[in-house]
């Protein structure tokens, strides 16, 4: 008879939420990587967006973007809004596996719960920042040069913007029980969400009221950085740069890019902690 | 140290009470079933136990450590397989293992070996690598008894194993638990509500809307419902009825209570006088058992589940 030491998991400690973390992350990686589809059909947006809408509005705007391509100014935009959908898509994940059941054997092991949302977090963030490496891939055909300071500045950026963005997602979708409800609810959000966030045109000359609401959006606090980095290895007038690259103000006071970032990751924080408090209540 | 103790537990959902005040013990090393219809509040309690509900009334503790007070504790305990899977089908079975072990924080150097064993004892050693949307669900299950096995729990969770199987691969679970009797220190905590199956537990506990209704070794409940029936047809029903006491006509037959059947057959042989054409002995099967202690057969409280309780705990699942 071969018995079997009856006790194998040690104590909890950091370095076991931090395996638990690892692994969370982990396997959101495994399950995208195998879903090829799923990086095509991502690519497809934006690939949609830059040479079908931006060629066919290039002919209409004409001259009013100045010395640059339209497509050229669209493609920071374009970055920020094909990190949106995937991260906010990557949080849906969540609510799959609980649909099959797999978030219950997440829940019911020894880890911090905490531990457990802030994987799915930084899994959907790595996907999200996976993705947008491949968009980024698009920029020498839309005349942005990348250089390796550019690529950085940016990676940096839609990592940041793509963990705020799926902690948003776990916060909306931690009480849905079904992918179905929470398909439609995205369906509602995602559009607002980069309409309203200066993705798609400039922040210059905006009606008062869209002005004040694109300031209300966190997203436009992303985007604006984005484009920033961008703007800033093309060669412009200035004049042209202040029409299509404004700067961000409250009350006539020019916020900084770092505060932006800063205020990216507070919001950030702020909703993987109401996702960690919606999923930590039990029955 | 009792595995599994459980003291005046209590459950409501809103008004409904699902649970009302429970109490039994469960040794180290026992198997131990929880029989009942759908909605008699078997998983509410089972949920209380893995910590996945708040008792709203009572304690209870596991290996030792209270649900309430001590959640990492017991989970770090015990093992759960539950009714529905709860695996990740685009991953392989051995990655759901990994993925488990990882969670449980299990020792680096024992992950290989242990996943080994527990595969091979489910014979899915060979089918490891294929992913888990490929597998039956007969397979599913044996992969999930497993993954729970995985991290050398004290107490086992079953929650309805074999619920929605074929006859065979319910066989082939029950020899898992039997084999995993016989190979690890553990304690198994079942719920079924297949009357069969509950002969393989060591006790079980009967429970009826929300309350435990009886508590023994299948042997002790069946015996205690009572006694052996004898069933005769004979040539002429009408005599033998006269000569025996206490005997029915029922369409079946003539039949006799009697302590023990089997010393009682050959001794009516010789002194009933009318020739018997046909005779057989029926034991009290826990069908018989379960009927005495809730008025119905659990097929009966199953289609009229009556109890608000089922779907207001399905409702906040």
């Amino acid at each position: 008879m071969t018995t079997v030491a009856a006790v194998a998991v040690p104590v909890r400690s950091v370095s076991l939420d931090l395996r638990a973390i690892k692994i969370v992350v982990q396997r959101d990686l495994i399950r995208t990587l195998q879903d090829r589809t799923r990086f095509i059909s991502a690519l497809i947006q934006p690939l949609l967006f830059l040479f079908v809408l931006g060629s066919g509005l290039s002919s209409l705007t004409g001259s009013s973007t100045g010395p640059i391509d339209l497509r050229t100014f669209m493609f920071p935009g374009i970055l920020a809004t094909s990190t949106l959908f995937t991260a906010m898509f990557s949080a849906i994940s969540i609510v799959w596996d609980r649909e099959f059941g797999f978030l219950r054997e997440m829940l019911v092991a020894p880890v911090r719960r905490s531990s457990i949302i802030f994987g799915k977090a930084l899994g959907g963030a790595t996907v999200a920042t996976v993705q947008g490496v491949l968009v980024m891939a698009l920029a020498p055909l839309v005349h942005v040069p990348l250089t390796i300071g550019l690529v950085a500045t940016l990676l940096a950026e839609v990592f940041l913007l793509s963990f705020t963005l799926t902690a948003l997602g776990l916060a909306i979708v931690a009480r849905i029980t079904q992918v179905q409800t929470v398909m439609g609810l995205m369906q509602m959000l995602l559009l607002p969400l980069s309409f309203l966030s200066g993705a798609l045109y400039p922040l210059s000359n905006l009606p008062t009221w869209l002005s004040i609401v694109v300031r209300f959006n966190p997203l436009t606090y992303a985007v604006h950085p984005i484009r920033s980095a961008v703007f800033g290895h093309l060669t412009l007038p200035d004049e042209v740069r202040a029409r299509l690259n404004p700067p961000i103000t409250w009350f006539d006071w020019e916020v900084p890019t770092f505060l932006q970032l800063l205020l990216v990751a507070g919001i950030g924080t702020l909703l993987m902690a109401i996702a960690i408090r919606q999923f930590q209540k039990v029955e | 140290m009792t595995a599994v103790s459980v003291r005046g537990l209590r459950k409501a959902y809103g008004e409904i009470e699902a649970v009302r005040g429970v109490d039994f013990d469960v040794a180290p090393g026992e198997t131990f079933g929880f029989l009942g219809p759908n909605g008699a509040g078997k998983s509410t309690t089972i949920k209380i136990l893995c910590t996945l509900a708040k008792a709203t009334g009572g304690t209870a503790s596991v290996a030792g450590f209270d649900v309430t007070t001590q959640r990492d504790d017991v989970r770090r305990h015990i093992g759960l397989v539950f009714q529905d899977t709860t695996l990740d089908t685009y991953l392989s079975a051995e990655q759901n293992l990994r993925f488990h072990a990882e969670l449980y924080g299990m020792p680096r150097e024992r992950v290989a070996p242990r996943m080994r064993q527990v595969l091979e004892m489910v014979g899915l050693w060979e089918r490891r690598e294929s992913k888990v949307l490929t597998f039956s669900g007969g397979m599913k299950r044996r992969l999930e008894i497993a993954r729970g096995l995985m991290h050398s729990p004290r107490v086992l969770f079953l929650d309805e194993p074999t619920v929605g199987l074929d006859p065979q691969t319910r066989a082939s679970i029950w020899e898992y638990v039997e084999q995993l009797k016989q190979q690890e220190d553990i304690t198994i905590f079942l719920t079924t509500h297949y009357m069969d199956e509950a002969e393989h537990c060591d006790r079980i506990a009967i429970m009826d809307a929300g309350k435990l209704v009886a508590l023994d070794t299948p042997a002790a409940l069946k015996a205690s419902v009572g006694t052996d029936r004898v069933t005769i047809r004979t040539a002429d029903d009408a005599t033998a009825l006269e000569r025996l006491t206490g005997a029915v006509q029922t369409s079946e037959g003539i039949v006799i209570s009697v302590e023990n059947g089997e010393a009682y057959v050959p001794e009516l042989f010789a002194t009933l006088g009318v020739p018997i054409t046909n005779v057989s002995i029926s034991r009290p099967s826990l069908d018989d058992v379960f009927l005495s202690y809730t008025g119905r057969t659990i097929r009966d409280a199953d289609v009229t589940p009556g109890m608000p309780a089922m779907f207001a705990a399905m409702g906040r699942r």
